[in-house]
């Protein structure tokens, strides 16, 4: 019983901390600088992910769809931000409104009533916006990922303002606001797992077969333009990642810290995991490999940072490597076309850590109670797979009758680059 | 024996090299290259119009016996047009005389050797 109220208390200050935005901010609090200003490191941290993604994705696609595939990532930036301080923070943050499909608090509306709120967390409600709001960006850029090198820029734009808008808001608003119902739940996703990768792993997935793949797969070879980016851009992920999961406590102090050390843990577990794996199976530890782990690694001990010691991380991270190489290996049997592995590593490693860290957490806890726990986390990606399934493939069906959304044959040959911006990423190739 | 050379748009690169492979074609070299032609590669870029001055293309060396000329031919004509009645810019084919052609591996002289 005692073990049993540990958890529950534990579980509830995780969730309450996590979402203090829910709770309005009473105007008398004070600001603790220490943890605004950690606060505001880790929005900053949690941006620079961003470029990374457009760096870790731009090396991996073919010379002609350099710019283009970062220019996923960079949209994503303008659109999404604009998107989420107009009404984005509203839907999310809000209260119940549709019967608890999403959220909305008119205050919040272009963060008009936020202005000089402090939250109970002492810190400025902006700076929890702001945080909140990189989150938004970067999970429809991960996206990406599944549909490089054939998607049109007018639709790629429109599909991640509507998938945004209908999608990750209200993901967002189910699994963090204080009475979203899955939070009521008690799913514990500290930092993400369900909402930004699982949904953006899962939206990947459809869209890539929705859209079909690319010419010439797989028979063609389509060799990366630039590991040398990719693996720059795998290392500012891993340093951006600690201002996704450790800025997720809302504090600065020990929950912070544990987050932190977590993060560290499972993403090199997963990295040497991943390289011991390919060289046993290939004879050759690829670059390639080692980021895939980094990121299998990061990806599982998201919603599990909060709540796994670095015993459990390792477990995480190695766990989710090995799962996810599983998942590259059948994905070319199946041959659908997930060009960068969105699914593969974000799908398939948010799951694994979702489901996972019901056996990790930290504390004991009676065997009924892990598994109530680990039922809660099966609903929780349940629910999150079929409605993220869902309503992308409505999206699609949708932007693709509006604007298009597949590549014509020959703007796929010449390159997203050349067809949609005018521009070529490496102009060296050719005298000009 | 003849070198028959070919000068194609990027775009058409695969498309051509599929339809030699299907047709039995399978040994060329691929260049990139720049040039001028007829063709005008007028473009805006920010609001200005810039005409690049050399136009990249892609060169096909492909050195046959002479039974292969015309399916040679017929193929990259039939792929590497921009639609049925074909476009300035779509390239240009040449053949030249070959005069020798040797395997390096076993030192086979002639025809056999391509």
């Amino acid at each position: 019983m005692n073990t049993f109220k540990r958890k529950t208390v534990l579980v509830t200050v995780l969730l309450l901390l996590f979402s203090a935005a829910s709770i309005s901010g009473s105007e008398g609090a004070e600001v603790d600088t220490g943890i605004t200003s950690w606060m505001l490191t880790s929005t900053a941290l949690v941006l620079l992910m961003i470029p990374g993604l457009a760096m870790f994705y731009g090396g991996l696609v073919r010379t002609k769809n350099v710019m283009g595939t970062m220019m996923h990532s960079f949209t994503a930036m303008g659109v999404m931000a604009v998107l989420w301080v107009v009404i984005g923070y509203a839907m999310s943050f809000g209260e119940n409104i549709l019967g608890g499909w999403f959220g909305w608090n008119k205050d919040y509306f272009l963060l008009k009533g936020i202005d000089e709120t402090i939250m109970d967390a002492k810190v400025p409600e902006y700076v929890f916006s702001m945080f909140q709001g990189k989150f938004a960006i970067i999970t429809p850029a991960l996206i990406a990922g599944a549909f490089a090198e054939r998607v049109t820029f007018k639709g790629y734009v429109l599909f991640i303002a509507l998938w945004g808008m209908i999608v990750y808001n209200p993901l967002c608003h189910w699994v963090w606001a204080g009475d979203g119902f899955l939070y009521q739940l008690g799913a514990i996703d500290f930092a993400g797992g369900t909402v930004v990768h699982i949904s953006a792993g899962i939206s990947g997935l459809v869209a890539a077969i929705y859209l079909g793949a690319r010419r010439g797969h797989p028979s063609t070879a389509m060799p990366p333009s630039n590991l040398t980016m990719t693996m720059m851009g795998a290392g500012l992920l891993w340093v951006g990642w600690f201002g996704f999961n450790a800025g997720s406590s809302v504090s600065s102090g020990l929950l912070t810290t544990q987050a932190l050390t977590a993060t560290q843990t499972a993403a090199a577990a997963g990295a040497i995991a991943w390289m011991i794996i390919e060289g046993i199976h290939h004879g050759k530890s690829t670059a390639l490999g080692f980021a895939s782990g980094i990121l299998a690694g990061l990806v599982a001990v998201t919603p599990a940072a909060g709540v796994v010691q670095p015993w459990g991380a390792l477990i995480l991270g190695t766990a989710a490597a090995s799962v996810c190489y599983l998942a590259i290996i059948l994905k070319d049997k199946l041959g659908y076309d997930d060009s960068l592995d969105a699914f593969g590593i974000h799908g398939i490693g948010g799951i694994v850590g979702a489901l996972l860290l019901a056996f990790l957490m930290r504390g004991s806890h009676t065997v009924p109670e892990i598994f109530s726990q680990f039922g809660v986390q099966v609903l929780a990606v349940g629910i999150a797979i079929a409605y993220a399934a869902f309503v992308t493939f409505i999206l699609l069906v949708i932007v693709n009758k509006l604007v298009g959304l597949r590549s014509s044959v020959r703007e796929e040959m010449q390159g997203l680059d050349a067809s949609y911006h005018g521009e070529h990423g490496y102009g060296m190739v050719n005298v000009s | 024996m003849k070198l028959i050379t070919a000068i194609i748009r990027e775009t058409k690169l695969d498309q051509v090299r599929e339809a030699l492979i299907e047709n039995e074609i399978t040994r060329i070299t691929v260049v990139r290259v720049s040039g001028h032609g007829q063709q005008l590669n007028e473009d805006i870029y920010r609001g200005k119009k810039v005409v690049p001055n050399l136009i990249p293309k892609v060169k096909l060396e492909i050195a046959v016996n002479d039974s292969f000329v015309d399916i040679t031919v017929n193929t990259i004509i039939a792929n590497a047009r921009t639609n049925a009645s074909g476009e300035v810019g779509d390239g240009k084919i040449w053949i030249t005389p070959l005069e020798e052609c040797i395997r390096i591996r076993t030192g086979e002289k002639g025809g056999n050797a391509i």
